[in-house]
């Protein structure tokens, strides 16, 4: 090639370059501009009808901000929008998004943001950095579909983190997702605190904890009380759900489950494949996943983080209620409650092989049995630790007016009933009502169960009911044999 | 004797009225970032420091004086829009005069120091001070100490709302308020090696001092120190927030150079 036509190529090029950027600088310009839809959880905007690219323009503002953590107990939450999670972002695959991050001026930390559905150095760290009292503003294309978690990636960023500042945002794909009857925003998130879940009061932030993750709450949308009794999810049988399920840390992977539901369809790790009829599906720190699933019967679903003493005792549980009639084809109920006597030649033997340590107490009446250790083993999974119950889930047995009532009575059968049998309806403690299931509590000789009542009946608030005794046990377990109780009466 | 009761007091008050400084005697300090490969500490001390962050008051007085400060006076290169704005005209809302002054720009802060005879003390200056208890001059890893720091810094600010007249228990040094009142501007506050992305900054410190060591690795937990860097690094020198004060530091005693702010 000729120097003369190595130039005419250059400056071709040159020329080609310019007209190229010309027209991409031109497109972007006459890009009809929108103000995004944001939400709080657990609300997702409503679907983008558009076919075409817009831009995009997000407001958000960080607010810190002090708010209820568990029944009780305030934490200092810092957020995006003020939530914990943030306001979902909703846009389309394609779109230029005006992200303005604002810092309001009563807060005391310079914030940031870093959303994972951004190409390029640091989400928008660097780009969003603002001191309280400022607005910064950075501009990003969304070239990837899918769900995204964005967080805070200031210094400390895990702390920043920690005190709840992620969320979600959607790059909705060219082709929609099927509509559905009911999109949700859920997000889960672990809490570090001094003192370990419930201890009521304003409870800061433990850095040691947070390094050792070793987490006093796990929670869905910043709060153990976000998603239960009259903040449930509400829907109605036949209804198709979907939800944006995000994990935004800042240390523990979820394994996401519904409790009397099968995930239809799950788009795993927010990405475009997906799978079908999934149990449990793990959503990873700083991560998300859309599951969907059709409401079949009428009930109440519970969202668990399915490693279970987080959802029983550290707060992952939330609620959706389905309205409707019982679908009895596909779900009966109970059907059957009978006495099951077991083959006691088998039973008889085996004990014979390993005599229990339960089996020894209730052969030698008056030996010592610890009832707090009992209530521990056998009831604070859903009781708590202290008895203070689960709002809107599990009834308290601190102070509660529920159990002294009983423990007072003449006949206190039902209470050595309902532990031996369990219970089912609706209940009034202390004024609250409780529609649950109380399974029966199995493996209680009549020393651990005279033990168990007196300690509760005789601490937490509770006091003046008679102590139990493995006599008065015994009597009354023969009565309330499998007579399953349910709570009208 | 009730002569000397009556005169300690009075003494007391009427260093309080000068808001005196306090002379800083050298040490060694490691602060979180800053120290070369090898090396253990900077050498630090020798300079006054001001007992309290400055107050609405003396900064009003230094307005009046030099009236160019005055809000509305100042121009945007030097300060922006929030300079003084928690203020009355010329004159700090009354019951507030002893505050310490905000909305306030690391240039305003400067030339008011400057007009005492002193400066802004370096970052390196502040942290060395900061570091100490109140029973000890380097508590920084004094677990109770550093959560009590870290439990002020979680807390929303909320303008004048979370402010009180300055003026506490003394700590190891004699100096009162570093901790749990405002934040403070510092003549280097922009040159510390947190970027805006924190994640990277194990790699900035590196490439900033051509492959030496990290140096704050030793103490990544010291989340503390971390939010005060991330914190000036967020500044800029114009901005005025609601929660940033400042204090003056001097090389000579601070009599030999005019008036302690």
């Amino acid at each position: 090639m000729s120097y003369r036509s190595a130039m005419k190529t250059c400056v071709c090029s040159l020329v080609l370059a310019l007209l190229a950027l010309a027209t991409v600088a031109g497109a972007e310009n006459t890009l009809p501009v929108e103000k995004a839809v944001l939400t709080s959880p657990p609300n997702v905007p409503p679907p983008i009808k558009r076919t075409t690219p817009a831009k995009v323009v997000v407001e958000l503002e960080v607010v810190e901000h002090v708010g209820p953590i568990a029944d009780g107990v305030e934490y200092t939450f810092w957020t995006f929008g003020g939530t914990v999670p943030g306001s979902f972002i909703r846009v389309r695959v394609g779109d230029t998004v005006e992200l303005h991050l604002a810092n309001h001026p009563d807060n005391k930390l310079p914030h940031n943001i870093d959303l994972h559905a951004v190409t390029g150095p640091g989400g928008g760290a660097a780009s969003t950095f603002t001191a309280p009292g400022h607005k910064s503003r950075f501009t990003f294309k969304a070239l990837n579909p899918g769900l995204y978690v964005y967080h805070c990636a200031t210094a400390p960023v895990g702390m920043h983190v920690a005190n709840g500042m992620y969320g979600l945002i959607y790059v909705q794909p060219e082709k929609p997702l099927p509509p559905v009857d009911h999109e949700f925003y859920v997000v889960q998130g672990d809490f570090y605190t001094d003192e370990p879940f419930g201890v009521k009061g304003h409870q800061p932030f433990s850095m040691q904890r947070a390094i050792d993750e070793h987490a006093s709450y796990v929670v869905f949308n910043g709060s153990a009380l976000s998603l239960v009794g009259d903040r449930a999810l509400q829907a109605k049988v036949g209804d198709r759900i979907r939800l944006f399920v995000g994990n935004g840390g800042p240390n523990l992977v979820s394994s996401f489950h519904v409790i009397g539901e099968i995930f239809d369809t799950v788009y795993f790790e927010g990405g475009q494949k997906s799978q079908t009829d999934v149990q449990t599906t793990l959503v990873p720190a700083g991560g998300s996943a859309i599951v969907e699933f059709k409401l079949e019967t009428n009930g109440t679903y519970l969202l668990v983080d399915h490693s279970l003493l987080r959802t029983f005792n550290k707060g992952a549980l939330g609620m959706l209620k389905a309205e409707g009639e019982q679908v009895a084809s596909i779900y009966s109920g109970k059907e059957l409650d009978e006495i099951y006597l077991g083959d006691e030649s088998v039973a008889s033997a085996l004990r014979q092989q390993h005599p229990t340590p339960t089996a020894a107490k209730t052969q030698a009446p008056g030996a010592a049995v610890d009832g707090k250790e009992i209530f521990a083993k056998s009831c604070a999974m859903c009781h708590q630790a202290e008895g203070q119950g689960l709002e809107g889930v599990f009834p308290p047995i601190a102070k509660s007016d529920y159990l002294m009532k009983r423990a007072k009575a003449a006949d206190r059968g039902e209470l050595v009933g309902l532990i031996l049998n369990g219970l089912t309806g609706k209940i009034t403690v202390n004024g609250n009502d409780y529609n649950g299931v109380m399974t029966p509590v199995s493996g209680l000789s009549d020393a651990d169960i005279a033990a168990v009542l007196t300690f509760i009946t005789n601490n937490w608030g509770n006091s003046g009911a008679q102590a139990f005794t493995v006599e008065e046990v015994a009597k009354l377990r023969a009565q309330v044999a499998g007579k399953p109780m349910g709570a009208a009466e | 004797m009730s002569g000397t009761i009556g005169w300690a007091p009075a003494l007391l008050l009427l260093l309080a009225a000068t808001g005196a400084a306090v002379r800083v005697p050298a040490g060694e300090f490691a602060p979180l970032f800053g120290l070369d490969k090898g090396q253990a500490a900077f050498r630090v001390g020798g300079y006054w420091l001001d007992r309290v962050p400055v107050t609405r008051e003396r900064y009003a007085a230094f307005v009046s004086a030099h009236p160019e400060w005055r809000r509305g006076a100042v121009p945007a290169l030097y300060a922006d829009g929030r300079y003084l704005e928690n203020w009355d005209g010329d004159r700090p809302r009354a019951g507030q005069e002893h505050y310490p002054v905000t909305h306030v720009s690391w240039f305003a802060a400067a030339a008011y120091c400057r007009d005492r005879g002193g400066r802004l003390p370096t970052t390196l200056e502040w942290e060395y001070v900061a570091a100490a208890s109140r029973t000890a001059p380097n508590a920084s890893k004094d677990r109770a100490f550093t959560e009590r720091i870290l439990g002020w810094y979680t807390r929303p600010s909320r303008g004048d709302l979370g402010l009180a007249p300055v003026g506490e228990t003394p700590n190891w040094f004699g100096v009162e308020n570093l901790h749990g009142m405002v934040w403070e501007w510092t003549s280097d506050f922009n040159a510390s090696f947190i970027t805006a992305d924190n994640r990277a900054d194990g790699d900035t410190s590196r490439n900033f001092f051509c492959g030496a060591g990290v140096t704050g690795a030793a103490r990544r937990e010291d989340y503390a120190a971390f939010m005060r860097y991330a914190m000036r690094s967020s500044l800029g020198a114009t901005f005025t927030l609601g929660n940033v004060g400042f204090r003056c530091a001097y090389d000579r005693t601070p009599e030999a150079a005019g008036r302690a702010s």
